[in-house]
């Protein structure tokens, strides 16, 4: 057989890079797409949960009689009920951490508001939430504690009796010789910084559809989650059932943000509930839940000291940081202020830093990973630590931060904190925002509003991130990431990633890098992702770790198929040497080719099998990086604040981010956009206020402000761009970018804007009536 | 988040509904206060009677130098008709205020006055412009004024079995200048404080002049005080100012999370300030 | 005790014996079996369950279905035309990049179109007022602002 195979493909257009509109979006603007709550199985059943409405109590008793005797309920189940069923798992590994049991429903106490308590099933969801109400709880009422300072106090309630001091774990962490570093200094400062609780607010709440089948003994577990496969892993565990009989399915995800990187009550207790009664079971989350429930993120309490010399240079810092914890340990909870020490210098060149955790239980929901999850309080620190610095030696923000930051020719950098920077030019993209914003004209006309009695302040920050989570020797589950490329018999490609977009976009970008590197039509891929049973084993969605770890194993899988496909491609060409490319395999010396869609159904067909290759086209890639990477930025922000009011008004916002290369920049100006409005949210309107008993104040949207359009200022974003070395594609990684840089440029701006009244330092957030007290001299 | 089960009956007359309402079935017109309330199931009235429809609630007419409003009309016609941004602006600007599109497209005139929310936005215009309120029950009908209608939170004038069906403002006449000025609650988007003005000018003083003002206390009220320190006085900056510091006279003022007393009650006074500013640059 | 509604959806017509309580949302996605319409929060301050009931933006979830009875209903299912041929603002949000997850789209997509029948060349302050009741957790807003503005000049 010796045909002449003409190459059927025209050469394709290079698309990695491209500002490519989604391919995500035709199901997501018609309506047509499937989240959990869409499904809709046979005879399936709806969950209602019973709350605790309390922050701490013991039950006396549940009375579920009423609640039985409802027609259409056909069970309710308490914690009496859930022998045998596994604790909510966590991940962390710090040692001597205190771990409380953490049941699925309630044992003899409730440790916050909103603790599952009993859990009512029925035929219809109406009839389940009147279920649900006519469950009697009798409690004894305890005292609660919600403050994690308070709850260090000597005499304070204690969480669990066990451990009446409410600590959960100190952790210490020491680099450099901080105290020659403070010996050394001519002058210190100190401020106690807050990061107040945030609540996640995915617009989907979570939801849970259970679907276990007796006869198979298998079960088949829709939920909303960042991480299906680690999900499934810890499920079966607390379940009791094995891991290659449960599927489970992240059908299209409504956010997540941290929230849904996590292992939760409800998804063990849907599923027991389905396995107890051998129907489908439903829960879906209340928004009202899900402010009570799902975790939180910060809950800083933060001390700093800084160790300068007058010329401005920074030569340590001390950090003692008291976590809220909540109640409980979710799947990550005590892992998270430790990303924040290791963030704590920032982008600065000082060797010198001393840290101490302690994580605290109170009674509140649990706080875990929120977009950022430790970063942004770190880096809110440091960016507030360098402007007080800088206030206090009456030097000029961007002259300190030019002064400090480590320079380009010492990469990669090894921190005070153990990492190891990757690559970056920090003065330069700093430098690119000045001049972008007219940094010098701006303090001019500063002056002059001055002059004129107005308010008006210049915030900036520099911030450093880790991103690509992340080697495993620091990922508690390891932080490799997978990928599977298969041609399919027709030549067609399909795209398994053990990542879990849930808006990023990776069925795009990854659509976008597999066409330029296989050469075929992006129209012939499809990208999946997040059902156990058709993606091999992934670690999932969380860090920046989608592209930057996610599609490095992508990339990787590609260079092998590449390989395979010449292989073939040189048998069937019966040629020595072949070259591939756009879509072609050619051998130089005939001119001969046949296209990568005719060598993979070869493949398949077994026409030719080159010897020591197996048939078909399919490679699957785990690939382990060698380190985080470290994307960077500068974010500038002008305010004018109204000394009668207090109202702060954003008059201008420039951002210059360096996340490395760009598979789609129009779904990184996406990232950036979204994230600096949820850092902008924890700076001027967000916060998960408690009371004293446990409740939360600010338990919905009524309350919680969310950012809105209309209060959203205009983002002028750009970038500058040094590729990170860690991995093949070079990118860093932008999911937490926005958020982490605009908090600090927001705050420094405001207090820039006061600093005429003396003002040094405000805690988010910076509400109005916080601003008019320090304009109307009100403040203590 | 599911109501408790009630039964639902939609009469064709308002007779017909005001006979049920008198048996103890409660009003429904646009939802958007009961609903919620409903769903959270802080309130499961066991008979509601949906009033939204009845056609004798929904007009828009002038008469005798007046506007009447029927009670189902929504806040988004209120805003648009032609006839109330021409002739009573003041009560279409504040309607503009309300919540966002969706709820303005559904919220009724009459479901928001007879709610009473302390924070809600039509009080303070119906204060400042001395609007009538008209109730009617199975027995009858009366009449009473803003201000004698708004009595405390969630508290009115309306007797059990009384509805609110009828909303009456003046005719604006035509050198009168108006602006309602509100401080959103960022989240809710209900008024912290919310100050209606009527201003008329005398020459080159203030003439006749009514302030409403809502959010700060239980209930809305006349801001009688910033009133007597306008007339007679030079349509100048510094009377504004000066009237607008007696805002709060008298007044307890709400606290909350979203704001102390004591920033309310600034609040008042500086919102004061910007709706007589606003009002007077509108009046000729 | 169940009532009798007769409605139409995207211009189908719907006879339902229904409970008073049901949700106009709950309605449309287990009645009806339309779930592109997304309950985001119960308080009416989320936007995601915007339908247009005769006409007009409504949160489904603070309307009980019997009060769209006789009512002509319109979810996001409906916009595009029966060649699938989609509707300005569905093709301005997927130029412009306006959505990630994709939960709050729907009712960003129906509120966007009000906002365009009322005011066809808005200003972008406008058009952020006008999205006041519609919460997006993963854009920034921005890209809606700009699909919003990209539809106006497409002509909605």
């Amino acid at each position: 057989m010796s045909t002449t195979f003409a190459p059927s493909t025209t050469k394709l257009e290079k698309l990695v890079g491209k500002r490519l509109r989604r391919r995500e979006d035709p199901r997501l603007i018609t309506g047509t797409a499937t989240y959990v709550e869409d499904v809709k199985l046979p005879d399936m059943h709806h969950a209602v949960i019973v709350r605790s409405p309390h922050g701490a109590a013991d039950i006396r008793s549940i009375d579920i009689s009423k609640a039985k005797a409802l027609p259409g309920v056909v069970a309710v189940f308490t914690g009496a009920d859930i022998v045998g069923v596994g604790t909510v798992p966590c991940g962390a590994s710090l040692p001597g951490l205190r771990r409380p049991d953490h049941h699925i429903l309630a044992q003899d106490r409730v440790y916050l508001v909103g603790h599952p308590v009993a859990v009512v099933v029925a035929t219809d969801r109406y009839i389940a939430a009147d279920g649900a109400d006519l469950v009697e709880v009798e409690y004894d009422i305890k005292q609660a504690v919600t403050d994690p300072e308070k709850a260090l106090a000597p005499g304070a309630p204690a969480v669990h009796s066990q451990w009446p001091d409410n600590v959960a774990f100190t952790f210490h962490q020491n680099g450099g010789d901080i105290d020659a570093a403070f010996a050394e200094a001519e002058v210190v400062v100190k401020q106690r910084i807050t990061s107040q609780r945030l609540v996640p607010n995915a617009m989907e709440t979570r939801g849970v559809v259970a679907d276990w089948k007796t006869n198979d003994r298998s079960l088949t577990l829709y939920t909303s989650t960042q991480i299906p496969h680690l999900a499934r892993t810890l499920l079966a565990g607390m379940l009791g059932i094995e891991e290659n009989r449960f599927r489970l399915i992240a059908p299209e995800v409504g956010g997540g943000f941290g929230s849904k990187l996590n292992v939760y009550s409800e998804e063990a207790l849907t599923a027991w509930v389905s396995m107890k009664i051998g129907k489908p079971v439903k829960w879906i989350e209340s928004r009202r839940e899900n402010f009570m429930v799902t975790i939180h993120g910060r809950g800083h309490v933060d001390y700093f000291e800084i160790a300068a010399k007058r010329d401005g240079t920074i030569l340590g810092l001390k950090l003692k940081l008291i976590q809220d914890l909540g109640a409980f340990h979710q799947l990550l909870t005590p892992v998270i202020p430790t990303l924040s020490v290791l963030m704590m210098p920032g982008l600065y060149n000082f060797r010198n830093i001393q840290a101490e955790v302690v994580g605290t239980f109170t009674n509140c929901v649990p706080t875990d990973a929120y977009r950022g999850a430790g970063r942004p309080e770190a880096t809110h620190g440091i960016e507030r630590m360098v402007d007080i610095l800088a206030a206090e030696l009456g030097m000029d923000p961007a002259e300190i931060r030019f002064k400090n930051f480590v320079r380009p020719d010492q990469f990669p950098f090894p921190t005070a904190t153990g990492l190891n920077y990757d690559s970056g030019d920090y003065a330069n993209t700093f430098q690119k925002a000045l001049d972008t914003i007219d940094y010098h004209g701006l303090r001019k006309q500063q002056a002059e509003a001055r002059a004129a009695g107005r308010l008006m302040g210049i915030g900036i920050s520099t911030y450093g991130e880790i991103c690509a989570m992340g080697p495993s020797v620091a990922t508690p589950a390891g932080g490799w990431e997978s990928a599977t490329v298969k041609f399919e018999p027709s030549g067609k490609v399909t795209v398994l990633t053990g990542t879990s977009p849930h808006g990023q976009g990776q069925e795009t970008s990854f659509a976008q890098l597999t066409a330029d590197e296989l050469g075929v039509p992006i129209d012939d891929i499809v990208v999946l992702h997040g059902d156990t049973s058709i993606v091999q084993y992934g670690i999932g969605t969380f860090g920046s770790r989608n592209t930057a770890v996610g599609g490095a194993a992508l990339f990787y899988a590609l260079q092998e198929i590449k390989e395979k496909l010449k292989k073939f491609g040189a048998a069937m060409l019966k040629a020595e040497e072949v070259e591939l490319g756009d879509g072609v395999c050619l051998n130089p010396k005939t001119g001969e080719s046949v296209t990568v869609q005719e060598i993979a159904g070869a493949a398949y067909r077994g026409v030719v099998i080159p010897p020591g290759m197996d048939p078909g086209m399919v490679v699957t890639k785990f690939w382990e990086p060698a380190n985080f990477t470290y994307p960077f930025g500068a974010h500038i922000i002008v305010s004018e604040v109204d000394a009668e009011t207090g109202d702060i008004e954003i008059k201008r916002y420039v951002a210059v981010d360096d996340i490395g290369n760009q598979l789609n920049p129009l779904l990184v100006d996406g990232q950036l956009h979204g994230g600096a409005a949820q850092g902008l949210g924890q700076a001027l309107w967000e916060q998960g206020v408690y009371d004293d008993n446990g409740q939360l104040v600010t338990g919905e949207f009524m309350d919680y402000t969310m950012p809105r359009a209309r209060m959203m200022p205009w983002i002028e974003s750009s970038h500058t761009c040094t590729p990170s070395p860690v991995n093949p594609l070079g990118a860093k990684g932008v999911g937490e970018a926005g958020t982490i840089g605009s908090t600090p440029a927001m705050v420094n701006s405001v207090v820039d804007a006061l600093s005429p009244l003396g003002v040094r330092h405000i805690d988010m957030p910076l509400t109005p009536e916080k601003i008019w007290k320090l304009t109307n001299g009100r403040n203590a | 988040m599911i109501a408790n089960p009630f039964e639902y009956s939609t009469p064709a007359t308002l007779a017909e509904a005001l006979g049920l309402i008198a048996d103890g079935a409660k009003p429904l017109s646009g939802g958007m206060s009961l609903i919620p309330m409903m769903k959270l199931r802080l309130a499961s009235p066991e008979h509601l009677v949906d009033i939204a429809r009845l056609p004798e609630l929904n007009y828009i007419r002038e008469e005798n130098g007046e506007l009447h409003i029927g009670a189902a009309v929504t806040h988004y016609d209120v805003e648009s008709a032609p006839l109330l941004c021409g002739k009573c602006p003041l009560l279409a600007e504040t309607a503009g205020h309300i919540g966002d599109i969706q709820v303005r497209n559904r919220g009724t005139l009459g479901g928001s006055v007879a709610h009473a929310d302390p924070a809600a936005d039509y009080p303070a215009a119906l204060q400042a412009l001395e609007a009538k309120i008209v109730l009617r029950s199975a027995a009858g009908e009366r009449v009473v004024t803003a201000a004698e209608f708004f009595i405390d939170t969630f508290t009115t004038a309306l007797e059990p079995g009384e509805i609110v069906t009828e909303v009456v403002v003046p005719v604006e006449p035509g050198l009168t200048g108006t602006s309602y000025q509100k401080c959103l609650q960022p989240a809710s988007g209900f008024a912290i404080v919310g100050v209606a003005a009527r201003v008329r000018r005398d020459g080159a003083n203030f003439g006749a002049v009514q302030v409403g003002i809502t959010g700060l206390t239980g209930t809305s009220y006349r801001a009688t005080a910033v009133e007597q320190a306008l007339v007679g006085k030079p349509a100048t900056d510094e009377t504004i100012r000066a009237a607008a510091a007696h805002a709060a006279d008298g007044v307890e003022a709400n606290s909350d999370l979203h704001a102390s007393a004591d920033y309310r009650t600034s609040l008042a006074v500086s919102y004061t300030t910007r709706a007589l500013h606003s009002a007077l640059s509108r009046s000729a | 005790m169940n009532r009798t509604i007769n409605l139409s959806v995207n211009g189908k017509r719907h006879t339902h014996q229904v409970e008073p309580r049901l949700l106009l949302i709950h309605y449309l996605r287990e009645v009806v079996g339309l779930t592109g319409t997304h309950m985001g929060c119960e308080t009416s301050l989320c936007g995601a369950c915007t339908v247009e009931v005769n006409g007009k933006a409504v949160k489904s979830c603070t309307m009980f279905a019997v009060q769209a009875d006789g009512a002509d209903v319109v979810t996001v299912e409906g916009l595009a035309g029966p060649d699938g041929k989609l509707h300005p603002v569905q093709e301005a949000f997927w130029n412009e990049h306006a959505l990630q997850c994709g939960f709050c789209t729907p009712g960003m997509i129906m509120v966007s179109k009000q906002i365009l029948e009322r005011n066809p060349d808005p200003t972008d302050r406008e058009i952020r007022e006008g999205l006041d009741g519609n919460l997006c957790r993963c854009t920034g807003y921005q890209h809606i602002v700009n699909a919003v503005r990209t539809a106006a000049k497409a002509g909605v």
